[in-house]
């Protein structure tokens, strides 16, 4: 992992218009100012619930959306726009991976010819070679030659998943966004896409941006994890200090929720603080922190002001007021 | 090469692939059985009207013919439908008229299908654009006129005869498959893979042909194989009015026309060529059903 | 049937036709529920834990479908052998399932007043006394589910609610009248694991209160370690594990098993095992002798020949692997 920064996101917004109330147009905000960098070779994971605005941040970064403001780089070069806009060289370099591999593949085209696009359009493969490429790709995830005349449908969850990225790795690129790659799929079959994922990484000192609302997948597949909440990062630290100094309320919350299967991963939770509600949508976002409704450790400040990030310890940072230096006393008094 | 890996894509694998897909589309097909109903009658149709010069008893009363001896003679063993009024054996002509109600939906068919899909997927992938607007606009104007009366319009323009009848026809078939191909192209472009295809950087002609229309087709079959029987009623309503094939030629709806006013006496006349178009749609209607079963994709 | 029984399933078989034969998902399911128990159900997708529900229920496509063998004994009596009517009783009475999407279990163009009313009355007029209006017996079944505004509620449509409120409503209607066993497949696998969690509490305060027994459908070994009394390990249409919940994840023993347990993410990372090789088998021609053979790390020779049974090694623990024979 080095220290080259790949991908910058500067201030990123993203609202969706949703209607009008009282002449005001209302917007959705599923992205509302997020910064965060990804390093060149590294495993960034971003997690969060439905609502987060997690897959937005991916969409957008892919060029699927157009920023609504804020700034997004790839390798030093402006990308802020849609990928209709983007160069041919671009597409090339950054692929991504959706969660459902159904809806993701053609069901009436063959394995042949979904991965013959990225290999006509990107690489200028041609006639025989193509065929000879695809099988290549196949064997890189484990499928067999025959698999290029089937379609779909005829395959399994997993296998089609195996698809997907030998679909992204066709283009030979440096940058993979995984949206939820393994959520549609049992928990044997997530294990070994998941190693071939990593395997792959390894092989071909990949970078990834990877997304899922697993809190246990994340931790053994991440380097470094944000975690978003209405369209903030609430924190964001190596993995390590993620799961063993949790500082945020909603992180604390969230990891204690999951369901574990050992004694032993029980202790590694945060006290179990019982959810209550449900999260707002992101065109009611609460005033003041998105959390606050919901937060057990809220002040009065909470409902008013909106948290800044801030660094906490080096590569550590919250965006909670009960670490920023302003407010820090409302809590000591308590 | 050494480490060349070669994928099984011989002859015989082929043609055993090939066996194992017709054999799962007949089976899918085959579970009603009146799809096959439908299929048998349809094939008997076509086979009917293709051999029509041998399989009929008097194959010349579908021309200019007249025997005055025999006119109106109720159904015997020597006319199984019995005849008109200038002689002629009904069952011959009702068999010869199926070729004229073939050719018109097959010409129909083949004519407006192929520009109706078209506007369909360009509407459909340029939704909410202008193009979009200015295509659906027309068709609903098309399909905004009651059928049987445009194409009633179209026909009486022009001189009757078939050719002209089909023009009418295809004129106003068209709209039904665009806005048919419309709905589903309009939701499909929004699919993953669609976007997928997109965001590599695939060009708009490989995702209109290549992404979108391939999931179109199964319903498009479907409306073919249904629309025959329909094509044919419009087709006899044409004829009943004068408008169509021209006599001597026989046509089905010009034969109900014309023994209509000979019911009930020569009741044969008019009864015989209704149960023809009434049994033709009834085995296209049937084959339409097997068809959508056939294609129908299973989800989960 | 023990003292204590409520459901029992024995050496179930359940085929479906296809082209090309049949699909012989269950091959020989034994199963059982105790009054007052909560039984969780594990397997993955395809094992056949939703085709067994839909066999007690006897709601499997009747034309494609056919039950080579089995009993199914609900307090007593064979549901596979039930009339109409003894069936009705069961489906309004005695067994409420919960299905895995509130969206599509409820139907859209009915009001949740209408949905619930409907199940109630049904329940009404099996003959069970009651004291309560239909309008009485929704609002109370609403509240139950911790839904609030229940007046208001009744009046609106799925579409105006969120996923976890509609899934609130689905279970609202399995408690609105007094069952014996409720079956939930799957509950909140669609919803975010806040809400997911919210709802499976909501569920196991249901069971306790109102002493029903509750067979839990999950993929989730975590989820079951929770909420559930007595887990079945489920694979290719076998039960190959039973066993006390805690003791399951102290001791588990068939290799499956032990290879789905490796393959979910721990929480103190270090990656993940490579999970189970090779696929889910063909059901049109399945393995011979054990299922899972062909997969198994630890396959003996018998596995390919025999069916092996389920061997009890103590407790209540049964293990259906030649492994743990005598």
């Amino acid at each position: 992992m080095s220290n080259k920064e790949i991908l910058k996101i500067e201030h990123l917004k993203k609202y969706f218009k949703v209607g009008k109330k009282q002449g005001q147009p209302v917007f959705l905000k599923a992205v509302d100012d997020i910064n965060l960098s990804v390093y060149e070779g590294e495993t960034f994971g971003l997690v969060g619930e439905s609502g987060s605005g997690k897959s937005t941040t991916a969409y957008t970064v892919i060029g699927m959306y157009r920023p609504t403001s804020g700034k997004i780089y790839y390798k030093g070069m402006d990308i802020s726009f849609e990928a209709a806009k983007r160069p041919q060289s671009l597409k090339k370099d950054m692929q991504i991976v959706f969660q459902d591999p159904g809806s993701s593949l053609n069901p009436r085209q063959t394995i042949k010819q979904i991965l013959e696009l990225p290999l006509r359009l990107h690489r200028k493969i041609r006639g025989k070679d193509i065929e000879q490429t695809v099988i290549e790709l196949l064997q890189k995830v484990e499928l067999p030659p025959e698999y290029m005349f089937k379609s779909p449908p005829a395959i399994g969850g997993g296998e089609k998943q195996m698809v997907a990225i030998a679909r992204a790795l066709a283009s030979a690129p440096s940058f993979i966004v995984l949206d939820e790659p393994t959520s549609a799929l049992d928990v044997s079959i997530q294990a070994k896409i998941i190693n071939k994922i990593m395997d792959l990484q390894k092989e071909m000192g990949l970078t990834y941006l990877f997304i899922t609302h697993d809190l246990s997948l994340m931790r053994n597949v991440a380097n470094r994890v944000a975690i978003m909440y209405l369209g903030k990062i609430c924190e964001l630290a190596s993995a390590t200090e993620f799961y063993k100094k949790p500082l945020h309320p909603y992180t604390r919350m969230l990891l204690a929720s999951i369901p574990v299967v050992s004694d032993a991963e029980e202790e590694l939770k945060p006290r179990k603080i019982a959810s209550t509600g449900e999260i707002p949508s992101p065109v009611n976002v609460p005033p003041g922190c998105g959390f606050h409704p919901r937060c057990p450790e809220k002040a009065k400040v909470c409902s008013e002001v909106v948290p800044e990030m801030v660094e906490v310890e080096p590569g550590h940072f919250v965006s909670c007021h009960q670490f920023s230096a302003k407010f820090a006393d409302f809590w000591k008094q308590s | 090469m050494e480490n060349q890996v070669i994928a099984p894509n011989n002859a015989f694998v082929r043609s055993h692939r090939l066996r194992e897909t017709i054999g799962k589309y007949w089976y899918k097909f085959s579970r009603n059985k009146l799809s096959v109903l439908g299929l048998v009658i349809v094939l008997l149709v076509i086979f009917m009207a293709i051999f029509a010069p041998w399989v009929t008893p008097y194959p010349q009363h579908a021309g200019p013919f007249v025997d005055y001896d025999n006119a109106g003679k109720p159904p015997s063993s020597k006319y199984i439908f019995g005849t008109d009024i200038f002689g002629r054996d009904i069952f011959s002509r009702i068999v010869f008229a199926f070729r004229g109600a073939l050719v018109m939906a097959i010409v129909v068919l083949l004519l407006s299908v192929p520009p109706g899909l078209l506007l369909g997927l360009l509407a459909g992938f340029y939704r909410d654009t202008w193009i979009d607007t200015v295509i659906m606009r027309i068709t609903d104007i098309f399909l905004s006129v009651p059928p049987l009366i445009l194409a009633l319009a179209i026909a009486s323009v022009l001189k009757p005869n078939l050719m002209n009848s089909m023009i009418a026809v295809t004129l106003m078939w068209w709209p039904w498959y665009t806005r048919l191909v419309y709905g589903m192209a309009s939701s499909i472009r929004n699919e993953y893979f669609v976007i997928a295809a997109e965001l590599t950087g695939a060009s708009r002609f490989h995702i209109i042909f290549r992404e979108i229309l391939p999931n179109c087709l199964s319903p498009v079959f479907t409306k073919m194989a249904l629309d025959v029987g329909w094509v044919i009623l419009i087709g006899a309503s044409l004829s009943f009015v004068g408008l169509g094939e021209q006599p001597p030629t026989p046509a089905l709806g010009q034969m109900v026309s014309d023994g209509a006013r000979y019911m009930p006496d020569l009741w044969w006349m008019t009864v015989f060529p209704a149960l023809a178009i009434v049994v033709i749609i009834l085995g296209f209607n049937l084959l339409g059903d097997g068809i959508r079963d056939m294609l129908e994709t299973r989800t989960g | 049937m023990t003292e204590n029984g409520l459901l029992q399933i024995k050496n179930l078989h359940v085929w479906y036709k296809v082209y090309g034969g049949y699909l012989k998902v269950l091959d020989g399911v034994y199963f059982d529920v105790n009054k007052g128990e909560r039984v969780g159900l594990v397997g993955e997708t395809g094992c056949g834990k939703t085709t067994t529900m839909k066999a007690i229920l006897r709601i499997l496509p009747e034309k494609d479908s056919k039950i080579p063998e089995g009993e199914i004994h609900f307090k007593g009596q064979d549901i596979l052998k039930m009339n109409s009517s003894e069936l009705q009783k069961v489906r309004s009475q005695g067994i409420a399932m919960i299905f895995q999407d509130p969206t599509a279990a409820l139907n859209p163009v009915f009001t949740i007043g209408d949905q619930l009313s409907e199940a109630i009355k049904v329940a009404f007029s099996s003959g069970r006394a009651h004291k309560e209006t239909v309008k009485q017996a929704a609002i109370r079944a609403l509240k139950e589910a911790r839904l609030p505004d229940q007046e208001r509620l009744l009046g609106n449509y799925p579409i105006q609610l969120s996923g976890g409120m509609r899934q609130r409503v689905c279970i609202s209607m399995a408690v609105s009248t007094p069952r014996d066993l409720l079956i939930a497949d799957e509950p909140g696998t669609s919803l975010d694991v806040t809400i997911q969690d919210q709802i499976l509490r909501l569920l196991n305060e249901l069971v306790e209160k109102k002493s029903t027994s509750i067979i839990l459908i999950t993929h989730s070994l975590g989820v079951a370690r929770e909420m559930t009394d007595r887990i079945y390990v489920m694979y290719a249409g076998t039960m190959v594990e039973v066993a006390k919940s805690k003791e399951l994840f102290r001791n588990p023993l068939h290799p499956y098993t032990l290879g789905l347990l490796s393959s979910i993410p721990k929480l103190s990372g270090g990656g993940i095992a490579r999970g189970i090789p090779g696929r889910i088998p063909d059901y049109l021609n399945p393995p011979t002798g054990c299922r899972f053979h062909p997969r198994c790390p630890q396959a003996l020779p018998e596995c390919s020949v025999q069916k092996p049974g389920f061997y009890d090694v103590g407790d209540g623990h049964k293990v259906a692997c030649f492994l743990y024979k005598g």
